[in-house]
C-alpha cells in the first residue's frame, strides 16, 4: 500500500481525508501529524465555544474512534520539523516517517503586530482551542477588561463572545469603519451601533502604539495617547499562511504554497490544501473554497480528474443578533449602478450593485433573509433585467412600496424634543394634532412649537404629515441637495434629536439616497456634526472644500495664497521680516495688503505650503484662516493708545476677541471689528459682530453685512466691561453655530429667527448666555489650534506628489 | 502593451481623496474612493484647468474645486449639463500597492 503522510489536522485536510476514505478506504496507509495536541475539529465554531453557546466536545469532527476505524496513524501534539525530499521522509519531533505522497495542510497562523509588549503574557490570538481557553479564563475574574485589536470578522466574534462572558470589551479598529473589506460605511455603522448596544466599546481609526504591563498585560496605549487598561489583549488583525516548512523543503512558495488546479505543488508527489495554498494569485481565508479544494485533492490522490476553480464568496458574521451579509464586488464603477434601500426605523440597509443586466455585489444589514437568493443571482450571473425595479425587495415581493422619507420622523420616540426653544416634545405635538390642531398655525398656537426661532418648522410639518397621513399637504421645501428630501433645518434638528454623530449615521438614519453624499451635502454635514458633537465627531478633511482641507485659498491657476494672522491688525518688524523672507524664499509673485488688515502671499505652490507655514510658525505666526467658514479677521483702530478721540483700548479688545474666537468653525465666515469711538474707523457697523467704544462702555452690534448685500448692524446690547463684550460675542456666535443653516451669514440667519429671539437667548437669559459660552469653549478646546502647525506635523505627505515619473524616466 | 508602475501604497491616499503623480506630460491625479477603488485622470479640468485632485470625491465622481463641474472617475466624462472629458489611465490595487499603467506617461518623456 502507498504511504500517505498529512501535515496538519485542519478543516481542509480533514475534509480531504473524508472524501478519500469514502471513495477508497484501502488506497493509502495514512499518517496524520498535528501540532495541536488533538485531532480535527470545526475551527469556525470556536466562536460559539468562546461565548459559551457550545462546548468543545460538540465541535469535534473526528474523534479517536474514527481514526482507529479507518486505520489512520495519528501523531497529535507533534510538529513536523523538516522534510527530506531526496529520501522521501517526513521528520517529526519524535522521529521520521517515509512517504510516497505528502499533503501540506498547515493552515495559517494569526498575525501579531510587532508593537512593544506584544509578547507579554495575556496577549493572545484567536486561532485555536488554547487561545479560546485563555480568553474564557481571563473572563472568570469579575470586572475583568478585554481589548480586542482588529474589527474584522474574527475580532468581532471574539469581542461578542467575551462580552457575553461578562467582560468589559473595547474593540480597536484601524480603518474608519468595522469590517471595511466586507462592508461599506453604512453597513459598518449599523454593525457598530448593534455592538455598542450590547455594551461593547468600538474605537475606529484607533492605532495601537504599545501594549504595556509589568510581567503581564496591564493595558494598551494608542498613538493618540488614549490609555486602555486591560487584563487580556486579543490580536485579531489578520492571518499569515504557514509556509516556512514548505519553503525550507524547497517547494515553490509565493504568498503561500503554489499549487495547480489539481492541488499539486512544484514537487509532483507533494500536494497542499487549505489556507496554506496560493492558486493563481489567490489565497484563502474562508472554508467554502477549502472544501472545494479538499474534494479536488481526494480525486487527485486517487488518480482521477478534477479541477479547482475560484468562486464568488460571501461573508456572514456569527454574532447572534447581528445580521449582516456581503458578497461579490461592490466597488463603484462607470458601468455600475447602485440600488440602495434604507429603513431607518428597523435599522435595515441593503445595497445592490448592478452591472449591465447582472447583479455583481450585495451588502445587507439588519435583514438578510433574502441573502441566499441574492448570492445565487451573483454566482450564476443571472439576467435580472426583468426584475430590476423591484429587485431590492427580494424574491417574494415584486412590486413594493418605496422607503418612506418620513420614516425618520415617525421613528422618533414621543419624548424626543422637537422644539428646543419651548421644550415641546413630539408627544405633545401629536396630542395637539389629535385634539384638532391640524395645520402649522394651530400647532404653533396650541403648543408653541416653532413659535420662537422657527428652525423646527419643517420637523413640525413632518410630525403633522406622519400623524395625519394624506390629510396633510406638505408645503414644498427646498431639500439640502439631490441626496435627500430633507431641508438643512430638518437635518440639523434630526442630528441633535436622534444623536447622530457620524456621517454614515446621518446617511443611514435619514435615508440618504446616495452612498456617500455629494459635494453639496458633505461639507454642510461635516460642519453640523462638528458643531453639535465637538468631542465625539472627528472632523473629516475629505468632506471639506479644498481651501479648508489644505488651509489656504486656491487660486485660478491651482496655486494657493498664504495669509498669517495679524492679531487685531498689529504686526512687528520681526514678523514683517519673516513674511518678506518667506516671500523671497518661495518665489511668491504677489504680496498684497488685504481689506482685512493683514498681508497676503499669493501664488504659492501647493507642495511648498507646509514649508512656508513652518517658516512663518517659527517666527511666531499662525494661520489667518482666510479660507475658512470660521473666524476671519478682527479689524481695529488705534484707540486710546494713540488717537486723541479714543475712548477705550479698541486695539487691545480686538486682539482679545481674535484670540478667543480664532480657529472656530461657523456656518459661514465671521468678521469682527472694534472701533475706538463713533467715528468708526474700523468700519464696525457693517460686520457680523461690530463693537463701538463709547465713554460709558461698549455698544455691541450684530448682523451687519458689506459683501453682496450692505446692511448696518443691529444693536444687541450696551455693556460696561470688556469681559461682557467677550461673553456676549461668544454666546452670539455659539447660538449662530448651533442654529444657522450652512452658508447663511449671521445677517441672513438673524433675519430668519428675529433679533428679539437672539436677544432673549443671549442678553436676557443670563444662565443661557453662560451655557452658550461654555459650549463654545468646549468646542474651542478642540479647535483653537493652529492648523498649519498640525499639518506640518501630521499631514505633510498630502501636499507632495505620491510619485514622480519624470525622474523615473530620466534614470 | 502595458507598463505597470508601483506608485505607492493605497494608504498613502486618504479615502475619498487624491494625490498627484508628476509626469512629463503634466500631473496625473490618482483618486481613492470610499470603496478603495483607484482611478487615474489628468489633473486638469477641461473647463478652466482646475486641479481635479483637490476636489471632493463622492461615490465614483469628483467635483472640480474651481467651478463645481462633476466628473465620472471611470470614464473621465463630465456629468449633468456640462460637457467635456478628461483623459484616464489604467490603475489598480494589488496587495495594498497602487499600480499605474505608465505606458503613455513614461514613454513620451523618455523619447
Ligand atoms: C484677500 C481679500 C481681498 C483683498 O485683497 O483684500 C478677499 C479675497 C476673497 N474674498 Fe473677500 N476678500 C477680502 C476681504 C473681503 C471683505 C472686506 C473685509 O473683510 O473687511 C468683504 C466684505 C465684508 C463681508 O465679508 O461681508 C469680502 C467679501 C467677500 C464675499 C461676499 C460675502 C457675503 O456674504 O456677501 C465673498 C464670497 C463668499 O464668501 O461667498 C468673498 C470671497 C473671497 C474669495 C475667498 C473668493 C474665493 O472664494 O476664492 C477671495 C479669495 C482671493 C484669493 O484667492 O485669496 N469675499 N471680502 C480680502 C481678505 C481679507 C482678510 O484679510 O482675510
Ligand atoms: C474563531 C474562528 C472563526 C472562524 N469563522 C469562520 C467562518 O465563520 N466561516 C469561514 O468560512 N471560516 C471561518 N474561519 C476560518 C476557518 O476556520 C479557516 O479557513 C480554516 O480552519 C482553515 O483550514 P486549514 O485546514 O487550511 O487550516 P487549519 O484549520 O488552521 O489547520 C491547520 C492545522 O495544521 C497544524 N500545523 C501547522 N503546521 C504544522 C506542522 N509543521 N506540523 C504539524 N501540524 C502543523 C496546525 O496546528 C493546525 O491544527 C474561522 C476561523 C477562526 C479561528
Ligand atoms: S472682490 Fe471679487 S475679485 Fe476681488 S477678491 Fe473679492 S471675490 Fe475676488
Ligand atoms: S476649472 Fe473645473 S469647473 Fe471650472
Amino acid at each position: 500500500m502507498q504511504k500517505l503522510v498529512v501535515i496538519g489536522a485542519g478543516m481542509a485536510s480533514g475534509r480531504a481525508l473524508e472524501h478519500l476514505i469514502e471513495a477508497d478506504p484501502t488506497a493509502y496507509d495514512i499518517t496524520l501529524f498535528n501540532a495541536e495536541p488533538r485531532g480535527n475539529y470545526n475551527r469556525i465554531m470556536l466562536s460559539p465555544v468562546l461565548s459559551g453557546e457550545k462546548s468543545f466536545e460538540e465541535i469535534v469532527t473526528h474523534d479517536e474512534d474514527w481514526y482507529a476505524v479507518h486505520g489512520i496513524t495519528t501523531r497529535f501534539g507533534e510538529k513536523v520539523v523538516s522534510i527530506d525530499r531526496d529520501r522521501k521522509v517526513v521528520i517529526g519531533e519524535n522521529g521520521e516517517v517515509p512517504y510516497d505522497k505528502l499533503v501540506f495542510g498547515t493552515g495559517s497562523s494569526a498575525f501579531i503586530i510587532p508593537c512593544p509588549g506584544h509578547d507579554l503574557p495575556g496577549v493572545v490570538a484567536f486561532r485555536d482551542l488554547e487561545d479560546t481557553t485563555a480568553m474564557s479564563e481571563a473572563s472568570a475574574t469579575p470586572g475583568a477588561r478585554a481589548v480586542v485589536i482588529g474589527g474584522g470578522l474574527l475580532g468581532l466574534e471574539a469581542a461578542a463572545g467575551l462580552r457575553l462572558r461578562g467582560m468589559e470589551v473595547t474593540v480597536l479598529h484601524l480603518a474608519g469603519h468595522l469590517m471595511e473589506r466586507q462592508l461599506d460605511p453604512s453597513a459598518g455603522y449599523l454593525l457598530q451601533k448593534d455592538l455598542e448596544r450590547r455594551g461593547i466599546t468600538v474605537l475606529t481609526e484607533a492605532s495601537t502604539k504599545e501594549i504595556y504591563g509589568n510581567g503581564k498585560v496591564e493595558g494598551v496605549r494608542l498613538v493618540d495617547g488614549t490609555d486602555l487598561p486591560a487584563d487580556i489583549v486579543v490580536m485579531a488583525v489578520g492571518i499569515r499562511p504557514q509556509v516556512q516548512l514548505a519553503k525550507d523543503s524547497g517547494l515553490a512558495v509565493g504568498r503561500a504554497i503554489h499549487v495547480d488546479a489539481q492541488m499539486v505543488t512544484s514537487d509532483p508527489d507533494i500536494y497542499a490544501v487549505g489556507e496554506c495554498v496560493e492558486f493563481e494569485g489567490n489565497v484563502f481565508g474562508l472554508v467554502a473554497p477549502l472544501y472545494d479544494q479538499a474534494k479536488v485533492l481526494a480525486k487527485t490522490l486517487l488518480g482521477q480528474d478534477d479541477t479547482f476553480v475560484v468562486k464568488q464568496l460571501s461573508t456572514k458574521l456569527k454574532v447572534t443578533g447581528c445580521d449582516l451579509f456581503s458578497a461579490g464586488d461592490f466597488a463603484d464603477g462607470d458601468t455600475r449602478e447602485d440600488i440602495v434601500f434604507r429603513d431607518p426605523a428597523r435599522g435595515v440597509y441593503k445595497r445592490l450593485v448592478i452591472e449591465g443586466d447582472k447583479l455583481v455585489g450585495a451588502v445587507m444589514y439588519g435583514d438578510t433573509a433574502d441573502s441566499n437568493w441574492f448570492f445565487g443571482l451573483i454566482k450564476d450571473g443571472a439576467d435580472i433585467a426583468e426584475m430590476r425595479d423591484t429587485l431590492i425587495f427580494g424574491p417574494a415581493f415584486q412590486g413594493g412600496a418605496q422607503a418612506d422619507p418620513l420614516a425618520a420622523v415617525a421613528a422618533l420616540p414621543d419624548d424626543a424634543e422637537i422644539c428646543g426653544c419651548n421644550g415641546v416634545c413630539k408627544g405633545d405635538i401629536v396630542a395637539a394634532i389629535k385634539a384638532g390642531a391640524t395645520d402649522l398655525g394651530a400647532v404653533k398656537a396650541t403648543t408653541k412649537a416653532s413659535a420662537s426661532c422657527g428652525t423646527c418648522t419643517g420637523l413640525v410639518e413632518q410630525v403633522l404629515a406622519v400623524t395625519l397621513g394624506d390629510d396633510f399637504k406638505m408645503p414644498a421645501a427646498q431639500p439640502m441637495c439631490g441626496c435627500t428630501d430633507l431641508t438643512h433645518e430638518d437635518v440639523r434638528r434630526l442630528i441633535k434629536a436622534s444623536e447622530l454623530k457620524s456621517m454614515p449615521a446621518v446617511w443611514q438614519e435619514l435615508g440618504w439616497k446616495t452612498k456617500d453624499g455629494c459635494h453639496v451635502c458633505r461639507p454642510a454635514l461635516n460642519f453640523y456634526l462638528l458643531a453639535d458633537w465637538p468631542l465625539d465627531y472627528k472632523d473629516d478633511l475629505q468632506s471639506r472644500f479644498i481651501n479648508e482641507r489644505k488651509h489656504a485659498n486656491i487660486q485660478k491657476d491651482g496655486t494657493f495664497s498664504v495669509m498669517p494672522r495679524m492679531w487685531g491688525g498689529i504686526t512687528t518688524p520681526d514678523e514683517l521680516r519673516a513674511i518678506a523672507d518667506a516671500a523671497d524664499k518661495y518665489g511668491v509673485p504677489t504680496v498684497k495688503v488685504t481689506g482685512g488688515q493683514r498681508i497676503d502671499l499669493l501664488g504659492v505652490k501647493g507642495e511648498d505650503l507646509p514649508a512656508i507655514w513652518k517658516d512663518l510658525n517659527d517666527a511666531g505666526m499662525v494661520s489667518g484662516q482666510a479660507y475658512s467658514k470660521g473666524l476671519r479677521t478682527v479689524k481695529t483702530c488705534v484707540g486710546t493708545d494713540h488717537c486723541r478721540f479714543g475712548t477705550q483700548d479698541s486695539t487691545g479688545l480686538g486682539i482679545k476677541l481674535e484670540k478667543a474666537l480664532w480657529g472656530s468653525w461657523t456656518p459661514h465666515k465671521v468678521k469682527l471689528a472694534v472701533s475706538g469711538c463713533p467715528r468708526n474707523c474700523a468700519e464696525a457697523t457693517c460686520k457680523d459682530v461690530g463693537v463701538i467704544c463709547v465713554d460709558s462702555g461698549y455698544q455691541v452690534g450684530v448682523a451687519g453685512a458689506a459683501g453682496m448685500d450692505v446692511k448696518e448692524t443691529e444693536r444687541l446690547a450696551d455693556v460696561k466691561t470688556e469681559e461682557e463684550v467677550l461673553d456676549y460675542t461668544r454666546a452670539f456666535i455659539q447660538l449662530y453655530r448651533e442654529n444657522a443653516k450652512y452658508l447663511d451669514r449671521p445677517y441672513k440667519w438673524v433675519a430668519k429667527v428675529g433679533l428679539d429671539w437672539v436677544k432673549q437667548q443671549v442678553v436676557e437669559d443670563v444662565a443661557n448666555r453662560q451655557a452658550l459660552v461654555d459650549r463654545f469653549e468646549l468646542s474651542q478646546s478642540i479647535y483653537r489650534k493652529d492648523p498649519w502647525a498640525e499639518h506640518v506635523a501630521r499631514e505633510q505627505p498630502r501636499y507632495a506628489p505620491i510619485a514622480n515619473l519624470v525622474q523615473e524616466a530620466a534614470e | 502593451m502595458t507598463n505597470w508602475i508601483d506608485i505607492g501604497a493605497l494608504e498613502d491616499i486618504p479615502q475619498r481623496g487624491a494625490r498627484v503623480v508628476k509626469t512629463a506630460r503634466g500631473c496625473v491625479a490618482v483618486f481613492r474612493t470610499g470603496e478603495d477603488e483607484v482611478h487615474a485622470l489628468d489633473d486638469r479640468c477641461p473647463h478652466k484647468g482646475g486641479p481635479l485632485s483637490e476636489g471632493i470625491v463622492h461615490g465614483g465622481s469628483v467635483t472640480c474645486p474651481l467651478h463645481n463641474w462633476v466628473f465620472d472617475l471611470n470614464s473621465g466624462v463630465a456629468k449633468g449639463a456640462d460637457e467635456g472629458q478628461v483623459a484616464t489611465y489604467a490603475a489598480r490595487v494589488e496587495d495594498g500597492r497602487i499600480l499605474l499603467d505608465a505606458t503613455d506617461l513614461v514613454a513620451r518623456s523618455a523619447a
